[in-house]
């Protein structure tokens, strides 16, 4: 890369990557900044170190320019905005670019964020974009958008700063073939992206930079069950087929990363904070089965669940109850016993026994309804003979 | 230490113990399509591009000529046809914002996915490519390769500072999976094709 003309910078942490990204701008007065979709960009924290510096910046991709609109994280790697309806669309660009509120037409809204985020980018002192893959052959790194939003943060200002986490890099241009491949097949079902650009050193009369970030990859490499979680691609596959993601959508998950590789990335970040994560799946394995490649992660969530046992990372509330749980599950009659009493006990104790503080399931909904009997003794009426 | 030579021990310190050989990537292309331009087009269609179907006699550069008809701004990259912005004597790629029309000439064709390559070379100032409001590419049917395998081969990879396949137009899905078409960049792609000019160039 360097002897193409790109200015390489190597981050150990995401404050470092920002501080460098900082300078970079600084250097060249810049007060404006448009930017494609990178996730690395939100791990560090980055458009609010931005603007705690008075630089202000404009994402250019559709889904994340209304997150961005809207002070709310991405809900989704592929599709930032994939829980909001078209009708909070149309609630967000009524309040932050002036659209009719009644409007919620979907190719009205499209295009009138364009036509809105066009003047932002022809201002704009600089461009900014991730990078998909980076090919150590021949110091390339690739950016793949349907929304033409990379190139157009890339091309038109005079700078161009790309952020690169170091998993990204591969080995050669015939194994980006295959990659370029997966990425869209699994995320979209396309067969490519409508844009997959390579970057190989600047334009004439422009500059390029790009920023290497480690932020705990290194480290994860070194994790013997868990480092082949840097293999991810960002496909979003993963969250697409899980049921607890499904149901639950990706600002549930209070991390970077949703879904299923967000349970076992996240705790990699911060093992008290997510320390709650590995436990929001079912183990069904679904996603395992549909990562390209070859994640094993539902084998990683059960292993997460083990370390943070182990380094006693889970609530005290949690362990108590795992230990109640493992004794009445280990002896039959005992469990048969106590759930045919909390099904009784269930419709008939008042709501204030039932809905405290001890009980976080019951917080923010209703409990179900108890069965009039419980499984087993409805199989002992039933077939309990044959 | 630097940062990189941090970063560069952590991951020496940190490299999983397996002997994986790097393997060896097959070309993909046993099931190769009888006509390259015929997969080309059908798969160029699936991703919201057009395919200019070429007169049978007569001008090849007609079905252009016609979507240009009515265009205020045209800037062209080729010499099969002027248009009515230089892109040569531009000050800043915003110069091209009010660009309705912009006609520029492909490297090569993939059949597989319906892309084209558009080099700095092609381009000659990339935002050309997604400023504008529609964009035309010639593409001479000869070179088209049949897949991505194949495509990585290509010396433009090597050679030149930026090359993007286009597949398609400006595309977005954002706002509950309706698929719009000229989200940021062109709202339309169509491409001709046209043998590449071996000398007798007609304005």
């Amino acid at each position: 890369m360097r002897s193409n003309g790109i200015h390489v910078h190597w981050a150990r942490d995401a404050a470092e990557h920002n501080h460098i990204v900082h300078g970079i701008l600084s250097d060249h007065g810049a007060r404006s900044l448009i930017k494609s979709k990178s996730m690395l960009t939100e791990e560090c924290g980055f458009r609010p170190y931005m603007a705690s510096v008075g630089i202000e910046v404009i994402e250019t991709d559709l889904g994340e320019r209304i997150q961005q609109l809207d002070n709310e994280d991405p809900s989704h790697v592929v599709v930032p905005a994939v829980h909001k309806l078209r009708t909070d669309v149309a609630e967000v660009f009524a309040k932050t670019i002036g659209t009719d509120p009644a409007n919620s037409e979907v190719h009205y809204l499209a295009e009138a964020q364009r036509e809105a985020t066009r003047p932002l980018i022809l201002a704009a002192d600089a461009g900014m974009t991730g990078g998909n893959f980076a090919v150590a052959e021949t110091g390339t790194f690739v950016v793949c958008t349907n929304e033409g939003n990379a190139d157009l943060s890339a091309n038109v200002p005079k700078l161009h700063i790309a952020s690169i986490g170091i998993e990204k890099i591969i080995p050669r241009l015939e194994h980006l073939a295959v990659f370029v491949r997966l990425l869209s097949r699994s995320a979209l079902g396309s067969p490519v992206t409508q844009y997959t650009s390579h970057f190989r050193g600047p334009r004439e009369g422009g500059e390029m930079h790009i920023v290497l970030v480690d932020n705990g990859r290194s480290e994860r490499l070194g994790m013997e069950e868990f480092w082949t979680s840097l293999k991810c691609i960002r496909c979003g596959a993963c969250m697409n087929t899980c049921p607890v993601y499904r149901r639950s959508g990706g600002l549930s998950y209070g991390a970077t990363y949703s879904g299923p590789i967000g349970l076992i990335i996240d705790p990699t970040f911060n093992q008290r904070k997510y320390s709650n994560l590995p436990f929001a799946s079912t183990l069904n394995g679904s996603c395992s089965n549909v990562c390209p490649v070859k994640i094993n992660i539902h084998e990683q969530i059960y292993a997460w669940r083990r370390v943070l046992a182990e380094r006693h990372e889970s609530s005290l509330a949690k362990r108590v109850e795992m230990k109640a749980a493992g004794e009445l599950l280990s002896r039959p009659a005992a469990y048969r016993a106590a759930i045919a009493a909390a099904d009784v006990a269930l419709a008939h104790l008042p709501r204030f026994v039932i809905y405290n503080g001890l009980n976080a399931w019951g917080k923010h909904r209703e409990v179900p309804h108890p069965p009039q009997q419980t499984f087993h003794s409805w199989y002992q009426a039933n077939r309990g003979g044959k | 230490m630097s940062s990189r030579d941090d970063i560069l021990a952590s991951v020496r310190a940190n490299r999983p113990r397996v002997d994986r050989p790097l393997p060896t990537v097959p070309m993909f292309d046993g099931g190769k399509p009888a006509s390259l331009l015929a997969a080309f087009k059908d798969n160029l269609h699936r991703m919201g591009g057009v395919f200019l179907d070429p007169p049978a006699t007569g001008d090849p550069l007609a079905p252009l000529r016609a979507k240009i008809a009515d265009a205020k701004i045209v800037c062209s990259t080729v010499p099969e046809i002027a248009g009515n912005r230089d892109i040569a004597s531009l000050g800043k790629p915003r110069d091209l914002a009010d660009v309705d029309f912009a006609i520029v000439r492909a490297s090569f064709g993939v059949a597989e996915t319906g892309s084209v390559l558009l080099s700095d070379a092609d381009l000659r100032v990339n935002a050309v490519a997604y400023l504008a409001q529609h964009l035309i590419v010639l593409l001479d049917p000869a070179d088209i390769v049949v897949n991505l395998q194949h495509a990585y081969r290509r010396p433009e990879f090597r050679d030149r500072h930026y090359a993007s396949f286009h597949t398609g137009p400006s595309a977005t899905a954002d706002i509950e999976g309706v698929l719009i078409h000229g989200a940021q960049g062109v709202r339309s792609l169509s491409v001709l094709p046209l043998a590449r000019a071996t000398g007798n160039i007609t304005h």
